[in-house]
């Protein structure tokens, strides 16, 4: 009879650290099924002011679930906090995790201006009380041809823009990251227009997939992703959720967005994902990080529920 | 003495080779799901910015030789060279085969569409096919068989393939420059110098030419 040492378990035999995150998104699940006083609680906690100092992580409890959830493999949480596209930081992907480690999220304002009724400057916590956190499983494409598949936080963008009140004048959202070449070494060298704007159309901001995102894998957002607020426009390439956000203007004319002016013609202003329109690499296929094979990339991204706002438009064109 | 500092610089030139196949397999070579795990969260692009860096780097070392032993007498030198061109070869192999085997798992439809239509990688194929008849010609038969001659004027096809190769990297990055403009400063001046070698002479000739008769009228 052969009796296993300890030693003998071999890494692979762990649980994984997705099933693991799993399993604590099942708790989450419980928590929120259960709507019980203590889960209600933590939640409220997390929502007040300075909460974040006191909670000896940063969890985020009573996460709602989401039917825009995909079901597939989560990548791992140390791939997506560890290979990071924010120049901000490093255009070495390695390098924001470490650099972006003392970047601070508080305070934090968020101006609302342009074409709205509420001109307005909102504190972040403040912000983070407009809805429910829910959680919310998006694939995520980088134009460079890999992919993730991320539980993200945050409640549809649309929360927000509905208390801006844009009036009529309002045909796009234009998203500033904040500019702080101090805290961001990145931003002290000309590599990009600084700060970092991207837009989206008005109809493209209000879609309810578009998601104001304040955390992944049930916690609060690492520096390196974007905290403490970004957006996430799962249908276009990974350039468009403009991370570190401290500005969200309102403006009648398409924005001129950083990625666009530096290369407008690999980088379009809508940058939907496309496996047909070939910029900068082929598009047809990704690597899905962890995986060894690269797979087809779907039609913005298998978000086929936007198709309809892009219906008349030459997408080869309009790219 | 030069034979034993060849085994050294052989095995050094070696070191992100290995360092690649440690990333690689070094959690588990018989486990495929630990395969790539110490390379980052994107092992195959990982290699093939390691390739490619260390191809171009064994480039401009190889073309560094002849500077450096000419400005600093250090004659021995040449007797690196092909080693470290061989190097150069060898890690733009590999960084070829992670592209059409790695990256695009043989998928010639759109390996050709590639070539064809993304200017970065033309001219990085360019760079490579270069490199071919040098690596093949590099013996000491191949150049009794071309005569020196011939085989100084063929194997001046390096000059281009690292040319092609800064290029390459320019044209593929996104915004940031910086690393590749590197590189192109010191190709920059290691072509410069060999120019500089070719001109001199040339221009101090003419200028004796012109300054000759003159000195002889003087006297």
């Amino acid at each position: 009879m052969l009796i296993k040492k300890a030693d003998d378990i071999r890494s692979s035999e762990i649980t994984p650290r997705d099933l693991y995150l799993n399993r604590r998104k099942f708790l989450a699940g419980i928590g929120v099924a259960g709507a019980g006083a203590v889960a209600a609680g933590l939640g409220l906690r997390r929502l007040m002011p300075g909460a974040d100092n006191v909670l000896a992580d940063s969890k985020i409890s009573g996460l709602q679930k989401s039917s825009f959830s995909t079901t597939e493999k989560i990548t791992p949480m140390t791939d997506v906090s560890h290979y990071n596209n924010y120049y901000e930081f490093s255009t070495d992907k390695e390098g924001p995790a470490d650099l972006a480690k003392n970047f601070k999220t508080r305070p934090w304002n968020v101006t609302i201006d342009g074409a709205v009724q509420k001109k307005q400057k909102l504190d972040l916590d403040s912000i983070l009380k407009f809805a429910a956190p829910e959680e919310r499983i998006y694939r995520h494409r980088c134009v460079e041809g890999w992919s993730i598949v991320v539980p993200w936080i945050g409640f549809s963008l649309s929360e927000l823009i509905k208390r801006a009140q844009p009036t009529s004048k309002a045909k796009y959202v234009q998203f500033t990251t904040v500019y702080d070449p101090g805290q961001m070494p990145g931003q002290r060298a000309n590599i990009l227009q600084w700060p970092y704007v991207e837009g989206l159309r008005m109809d493209e901001a209000m879609h309810p997939l578009t998601l104001l995102c304040f955390g992944m894998y049930g916690e609060n957002l690492p520096n390196q992703d974007g905290a403490p607020l970004r957006i996430i426009v799962p249908w276009k390439y990974g350039f468009k959720s403009a991370k570190a956000i401290v500005k969200i203007s309102f403006v009648e004319h398409e924005p001129n967005t950083t990625w666009n002016l530096a290369n407008p013609h690999d980088f379009g202003f809508y940058s939907n994902v496309n496996p047909n329109v070939e910029r900068y690499h082929s598009q047809a296929y990704e690597r899905r990080l962890g995986e060894f094979r690269p797979r087809p990339t779907l039609m913005f991204n298998g978000y086929d529920q936007v198709a309809g706002m892009y219906s008349g438009m030459d997408l080869a064109s309009n790219y | 003495m030069i034979r034993l500092a060849k085994v050294g610089v052989f095995l050094a030139s070696l070191i992100p080779f290995a360092g690649l196949l440690w990333g690689f397999f070094g959690r588990g070579p018989f486990d495929m799901t630990t395969w790539g795990a110490g390379l980052g969260a994107n092992p195959i692009e990982k290699i093939t910015h390691v390739t490619g860096d260390w191809t171009l780097r064994f480039l401009l070392i190889t073309l560094s030789i002849t500077p450096l032993r000419k400005l600093q007498k250090l004659p021995w030198l040449i007797r690196f060279r092909r080693m470290f061109g061989l190097f150069a070869f060898f890690y733009g192999c590999l960084h070829f085969l992670t592209y059409i085997w790695l990256d695009k798992f043989f998928n010639l439809h759109e390996i050709f569409a590639d070539v064809a239509k993304r200017k970065f990688i033309t001219i990085g194929l360019t760079a490579f096919v270069l490199l071919i008849p040098l690596a093949v010609t590099s013996t000491a038969g191949w150049i009794r068989r071309l005569g020196g001659k011939r085989w100084q004027s063929l194997h001046r096809l390096i000059y281009v393939s690292a040319i092609a190769g800064v290029i390459h990297y320019l044209w593929l990055v996104k915004a940031d420059i910086r690393k590749p403009l590197q590189y192109g400063i010191i190709l920059g001046l290691l072509l410069f110098y060999r120019i500089w070698v070719w001109l001199v002479p040339r221009i101090s000739r003419s200028n004796a030419a012109s300054v000759v008769p003159r000195t002889r009228t003087a006297n």
